[in-house]
Parts: C-alpha cells; structure tokens; sequence
C-alpha cells in the first residue's frame, strides 16, 4: 500500500492514483523468456548433472577434452546463456516484488543483471577458449 | 522494502471480555479485532463468549448478536446474508471469506476474526476500499463495442460464447483474494490484484466486447498483471469458489498469442 496514502499527503483521487503513470506495454516479454529459459534449463541442466556426474574423478585433461568437444561445447553455451538469464530475470521479479524505494529497484536490478552479465560473459568466455584456442593434437 | 512488522500504534493490544449470561451452556468464545479510530488507541482484540444455543448457526449471525445485544459499538458490513453481495468479507479463523457463509461450527476453538488483511481500516472490521474501487474503475468493467447494437435485439452470443464467461460472472467483488494475495499486500498500489485481473479478463473473454486490444493493452504492465507469481491464495480463498489464478493465466497467454 502506497504510504502517502496513510500518512495523508496526498489528495491525489484514488483513481488518479491507481491510473498512475499508465500501463508501460511490456512484461510480456519478460514473463515469456521466463518460461522459456526454465523449459530450456530442464533438460540442459540434467545433461549438465550427467555429464558432471561421468567427469567425476577425471583428470585435468580429460576435463579440457570433455569440455573441447563441439556438442558439449555448444550445450554448455547454451545452459550458460539460459542460466545466467534467468537469473538476472528471476532476481529482477524479487527485486520488484520487495524493494519499494525507485532508486532501490532500479540500481539493484542494475547491478544484478550487470553482474550477471560479466559473469555469463567470463563463463563463456572461458569455455570458448578451452574449444576454439587449444590445439587440437591435445584433445 | 516491504514492511514485515506492524507500526507501533497499530500493534494489537488485548482488550476487554464480555462474559457470557449465567446459565449459557455451549459458550463459544469470539475474538475480534477493534480499532476506534477517534480514540487514539491502539487496536486491541475483545473476547466475547457467545452462547450458541441462543444464536444463528453462521459467523454473521454471532456478530449481529454480538451487535444487538452485547456491543452495540461493534463496527461491521453486512446487507443480504447470503453470499450475493460481498459486504461482510473478513478474515475468519486466518482465512478470508464471507462471515455469511462461514458457519461457525465449521471452526474449532475460539473464532478469531479481523479485518481483511493489509487494507486501511475504517473502523473495527470494516476496512477502506477505495482503492480496489479505483482499480475496478481503471479496467472499464462495461461492455465496449463500436458496431450499434441490432435495432430490434440484444446483442448475440452463441452458446459456446456465453459459457466462457462461466465462473467470471459468479464474482461478487467481496475482494477476499486480493487482500489474500501477498503481491498485492506489497504492491497493491500499482498491482491490480486477483479480485479486478478476474474482472478483466471477464470483460476480455466477452464476445460482444470489442475492446480486446485495448484491454490487453492496460494490462501489459510488470506491475498491473505480471506481479502475480500464482502463488495461488486467492482461489483457495475465494468464498465462491472461483479461480482467480486460472484467469490472470489466460490473460497471461493472450499476451503472449498476440505477440505473434
């Protein structure tokens, strides 16, 4: 509930209130990517378990030459991009729902989808580096 | 951030207890939020032991009793006592629903009752509505058509096209879902809530209405629809057994079915 109703500094009707700044023609978007990336990341993450579960006990170059392949590459590319999204989404709706303050809400979906940015690009940095830049007589 | 604790003068006290007549057999106690807002006070909860023998087999009856013959101060609504107009919405035993049709041996212990949650209170159970008013108002809840009606009829609907709006209709705006609806607690200031997300969506699924877009159009918004997360209080709290959540969902797909 609006504050400003309750401590009275308003005279605002309560239908200009509710009116407010209008309707901001978007959240569809959003919303759909939601469920989109959580279709994507059920059967990417149980690859990921698998393929992490049969890594176990692996050597250092073993795990260079798992992650090397171009299947497994592509496939953690692409959980990487669904997972670091919907985080960054999936915060940002708890964010909305519990920070009232304008600066609050705004600065921190800021700095969680920036984080989320600098670490999905680092992870997938990291991964195209091992596929793309190690010769391939080490595979 | 969201407040999780109450402010200080609105923190509940106890208050008075109004004991039962001499010779009451099956007395049951009544534990009820007051709040006089011309006192200063802080809102306390008074007990009153009711002699059910002597009283209707409804909540609503309990608090009409309560009020002719015990406590006259007790503020409540209440009109047609049969579930049709929504005035006696309250929070009964932690569950909001119409004190109407609650019956009282429905609740085992004492029957605990308190204005519907996270609302501004009037007075005692009665709590201001003007902002769910407002949000009913902003959806236009009225038939929008630009092609004149049939000169010598009403306007048709099949069939098939009078049953979509099957469990839209029934609402009676007693606003129990919206003010169960923890997004709404926390953002009811720009969050429509279920009570009007249901009311438009009967509007959108009607088939004489041709303001579809234009609906669809005020309602895509992160906050006046996406804040619900079917969290799904409102339809198990619904006195009429309606599905709030099931209509915010179609509102949802027909925002996704006109992205292309």
């Amino acid at each position: 509930m609006a504050n400003e109703l309750a401590e009275r500094t308003t005279l605002r009707s309560p239908l200009g209130r509710v009116r407010g700044l209008g309707s901001s023609q978007s959240g569809v978007h959003h919303w759909w990517l939601m469920r989109v990336t959580s279709v994507a990341l059920l059967p990417l993450s149980v690859w990921l378990v698998f393929a992490l579960a049969g890594l176990a006990g692996a050597s250092h170059a073993e795990a260079l030459a798992f992650i090397g392949r171009p299947f497994n590459a592509v496939l953690l590319l692409a959980f990487l991009a669904a997972a670091f999204h919907h985080t960054a989404y999936g915060v940002q709706v708890i964010i909305e729902d519990y920070v009232r303050a304008e600066w609050g809400r705004i600065g921190g979906i800021l700095a969680v989808k920036g984080l989320c940015v600098l670490l999905w690009l680092a992870a997938s940095l990291a991964v195209l580096r091992i596929a793309l830049l190690r010769p391939p007589a080490a595979l | 951030m969201a407040t999780f604790t109450l402010p200080r003068n609105s923190q509940i006290r106890e208050g008075k207890t109004w004991r039962a007549p001499a010779g009451a057999k099956n007395v049951r106690n009544f534990r009820i939020y007051r709040w006089d807002p011309d006192s200063g006070e802080n809102p306390r909860l008074d007990t009153y032991e009711i002699d059910l023998d002597a009283c209707g087999p409804m909540v609503l009856d309990a608090l009409i009793k309560i009020k002719n013959e015990v406590d006259s101060t007790l503020t409540f609504r209440r009109s047609c006592r049969e579930g049709i107009c929504g005035s006696c919405a309250m929070n009964i035993d932690g569950l909001n629903t119409l004190a109407c049709l609650k019956p009282i041996e429905d609740i085992k212990g004492d029957v605990r009752i308190y204005p519907l949650p996270h609302m501004p209170v009037v007075k005692d159970l009665v709590p201001d509505l003007g902002q769910v008013y407002a949000q009913y108002r902003l959806i236009e809840p009225w038939l929008k058509a630009d092609s004149p009606p049939p000169p010598d009829s009403e306007r048709l609907q099949s069939k098939q096209e009078r049953a979509r709006l099957d469990g839209l209709w029934e609402c009676i705006l007693c606003f129990c879902c919206s003010t169960a609806c923890p997004s709404y607690w926390w953002n009811g200031d720009r969050y429509l809530g279920p009570a009007i997300l249901l009311q438009a969506y009967r509007w959108i699924a009607d088939s004489r209405d041709e303001a579809t877009g234009e609906r669809l159009d005020q309602l895509d918004d992160p906050f006046r629809l996406y804040r619900c997360h079917t969290i799904m209080n409102c339809t198990r709290t619904c006195p009429k057994g309606l599905n709030p959540a099931q209509a915010i969902g179609e509102i949802k797909k027909l925002l996704v079915e006109r992205q292309g």
